[in-house]
């Protein structure tokens, strides 16, 4: 793969190193350097020697994946069945897609024109399954009329087997794909296992391998394909807030609402954008949704770039909901609970989808482990909170410091309640105490110790202090069962 | 939006205006405890029905003063579930948060939390969150923790204290007991401290005075009925 934007010159060979073994060997190299003799797995130092103006970048397997993922992405204006195929493949399944095109070969020759404007050196094939599209992809030489005659040209490495038996393949004679085919098939099976009969299978397509990890197609999706790319942000917003008028429609007729919409903006030299918002409720109002694109676009760290233009744009609702038709009242404002939802959606568009967040119960007596932050986004659970006995002053602190602060504490009996206290370098009198309340520890959640002898008791105390302040303290661990030097901390302040 | 406090609310003509930008501040950093319970007390006085109460904080304030505890908001007699929670690494993007929240007319009270005083917080910031709580008449109460006073459109200044509790039987510290002080306000006399007890089954405010036994002013500060301030509102 040669990047765009290096600036290197097409003949100057190239290669990309990794680390193996503590030898920096060429992992991947470019038509030139083979020209030049070169292979990967090559020690640098030995290549170097042969080829002394060899440009060398570092290898990154990483990289390369999210580059492949964007590209199959920007794929998805030929179908939506297109996946990356690491390291180094693209998978399409144009089944039914090429008449739009005008045929497989102008959409291939689309794609690699794409792909070459990226920098990209491409070679491609078609085959009904994909493992014999990739191998006549990777392997083929192309110069047959017929898929099947040139699956049948392979050479044995296209049945991507351990480098085992690909030697033992070829040490039987067996070089290419026709002449392993010609053998019967138990046989095989019984020499070189049952996974060389079933990749054989695939690459001669009599059996299938169900294609995976292909992005969920949206039932409901808006599309529009312009003549001449689109370079102005504006307009493509406005075609937008178009496209969401038509799928709210589409909503409308199926009585449903969208609770998170996409945009894909196709650029003309093939990267696709996506962008995503997401609602507390279902919608179908185009506005609404529009307003949130606004707003998300707002937040972006890099705006959307159309570089040459875009030249497609497609919208889709990737979840829905029903939404029966509901009347709007007669002054024709909305109700408070969806003004709330609103403001819940716009701010979880512009602090990201924990930012802003409201608790959930979790059962367990653990103070700092009893709430659970959950996105206000989503529905909130049936869930309730204990409620405090009547006539009863607060027994839990409204601020509650995560970790607990470590605090010095005189007390009278090693455990007896606290009677002064040193926290943040002030001296703090108690006057008035209440405790302890003992929180066990949680035994029951720790496999490796079933009696719970390294987790430690809790006695907590709700104490005032000669100022009139209340906190909550806690000693940790039981003095001379479980600990002998006692250890208090600060947990949290009560109002 | 009265306190339940009948002096306090006899002194503000009835209590609290909503849609008007309420300051809470704590000279001493000691006493972040009672003003975040202040905070939640006001904002659980101002709640109607389910609208939330939206709790904005900068992450400053929150490792100093402690997170919210939701357990500890129950017990006080308020709905944990209705409370929104969003956390800020600085003031500036809070404040400008806390405007667009004032102006979606859902929730019942915003309640802006920070520590010191942070530079964005001047006359115009605060001049934003009193015209947005306007157009809404959503209350907002900007709480400043370890802070000094600085000219802003506040309608209420007040400082907290904590202040002893009635003791319950067995020496247990009781309902929550603040001194409230007036500090300034708009139109009308301030500089006057109270006594409050927080009630929190009724969810009120109540003299804490007449509820028990007499509880004297912390040291340093002294009952300012005598020295009553007169201030000309302007604006």
């Amino acid at each position: 793969m040669r990047r765009n934007g290096s600036s290197l010159s097409v003949d100057t060979p190239f290669a990309l190193v990794e680390n193996v073994k503590g030898a920096i060997r060429l992992a991947a190299i470019d038509p030139a350097a083979r020209k030049q003799g070169l292979v990967p797995g090559l020690t640098l130092a030995d290549a170097r020697a042969r080829v002394p103006e060899l440009a060398v970048h570092d290898h990154d397997p990483a990289a390369d994946a999210r580059w492949l993922d964007r590209l199959s992405e920007g794929c998805g204006r030929y179908t939506p069945m297109a996946t990356a195929l690491p390291p180094d493949a693209l998978l399409l399944d144009i089944t039914g897609c090429t008449h739009l095109f005008g045929g497989e070969l102008t959409l291939v020759a689309d794609a690699v024109k794409r792909l070459k404007k990226l920098g990209m050196a491409t070679r491609f094939a078609f085959a009904p399954t994909s493992e014999a599209a990739y191998a006549l992809a990777r392997w083929g030489k192309g110069g047959a009329d017929d898929e099947e005659e040139a699956v049948r040209r392979l050479p044995v490495a296209a049945l991507a087997l351990d480098a085992e038996k690909e030697l033992g393949l070829r040490r039987a004679g067996l070089k290419t794909i026709g002449m392993v085919a010609e053998r019967l098939r138990p046989g095989i099976a019984a020499r070189f296992g049952e996974e060389t009969v079933t990749a054989l299978e695939r690459l001669l397509g009599h059996s299938r391998r169900p294609l995976g990890a292909f992005p969920k197609k949206a039932a409901i999706h808006a599309e529009r394909r312009f003549p001449e790319p689109v370079a102005r942000t504006e307009y493509a917003l406005e075609i937008l807030s178009q496209l969401l008028r038509e799928a709210g429609e589409e909503l409308y007729r199926r009585g449903k609402g969208g609770r998170c919409f996409e945009a894909r903006f196709f650029r003309a030299d093939g990267l696709a954008k996506k962008l995503s918002v997401e609602l507390g409720r279902p919608t179908r109002d185009p506005e609404e949704a529009m307003r949130l694109f606004r707003e998300r676009i707002d937040t972006l760290d890099d705006p959307i770039d159309p570089g040459f233009g875009f030249d497609a744009i497609r919208l889709s609702v990737a979840i829905q909901e029903d939404l029966p038709p509901s009347q709007i009242g007669i002054e024709g404002d909305t109700d408070r609970e969806s003004r709330i939802a609103a403001m819940i959606d716009r701010l979880s568009v512009r602090l990201g989808r924990n930012g802003v967040v409201r608790c959930h119960p979790v059962d367990t007596h653990i103070p700092e482990a009893c709430q659970r932050l959950v996105p206000a986004i989503e529905k909130p659970k049936e869930a309730s909170w204990p409620r405090p006995a009547p006539g009863e002053p607060p027994r839990r602190p409204l601020q509650l410091f995560d970790p607990p602060e470590p605090i010095r504490v005189t007390a009278e009996v090693p455990d007896g309640p606290p009677w002064r206290f040193i926290w943040r370098g002030r001296d703090h009198r108690v006057t008035l105490f209440e405790g302890p309340e003992r929180i066990a520890s949680e035994w029951w959640r720790s496999p490796r110790d079933p009696l719970g002898e390294t987790r430690l008791t809790r006695d907590y105390y709700r104490v005032e202090d000669s100022e009139g302040r209340r906190y909550w303290l806690f000693r940790h661990g039981l003095y001379a069962r479980e600990k002998r030097n006692m250890r208090w901390y600060m947990h949290g302040l009560f109002a | 939006m009265a306190f339940g406090h009948a002096p306090l609310d006899g002194w503000l003509d009835g209590g609290l205006k909503r849609a008007q930008l309420h300051e809470i501040l704590t000279e001493n950093a000691k006493d972040m405890g009672a003003a975040a319970g202040f905070a939640a007390m006001l904002g659980l006085r101002s709640q109607q029905g389910d609208g939330p109460i939206v709790w904005l904080r900068t992450r400053d304030a929150e490792r100093h003063g402690g997170r919210f505890h939701a357990a500890g908001f129950a017990a006080l007699g308020g709905d944990p579930a209705t409370v929104l929670l969003a956390t800020f690494p600085n003031a500036v993007g809070m404040l400008r948060t806390a405007v667009d929240v004032l102006r979606c007319s859902g929730p019942s009270a915003v309640i802006v939390e920070c520590r010191g005083n942070p530079r964005a917080f001047d006359l115009t910031a605060s001049r934003r969150l009193t015209l947005a709580a306007g157009e809404t008449g959503i209350p907002v109460f900007m709480l400043r923790l370890g802070a000094a006073a600085v000219p802003t459109t506040a309608d209420t200044r007040w400082s907290v204290q904590a202040a002893p509790s009635h003791a319950l039987e067995a020496k247990a510290p009781g309902y929550p007991v603040l001194v409230l002080t007036l500090l300034r306000r708009r139109g009308g006399p301030a500089g006057k401290s109270w006594l409050a007890e927080w009630d929190c089954e009724q969810r009120c405010f109540r003299d804490a005075a007449l509820s028990g036994a007499m509880v004297s002013l912390p040291p340093g500060r002294q009952d300012t009925d005598c020295e009553e301030k007169r201030l000309v509102a302007i604006g």
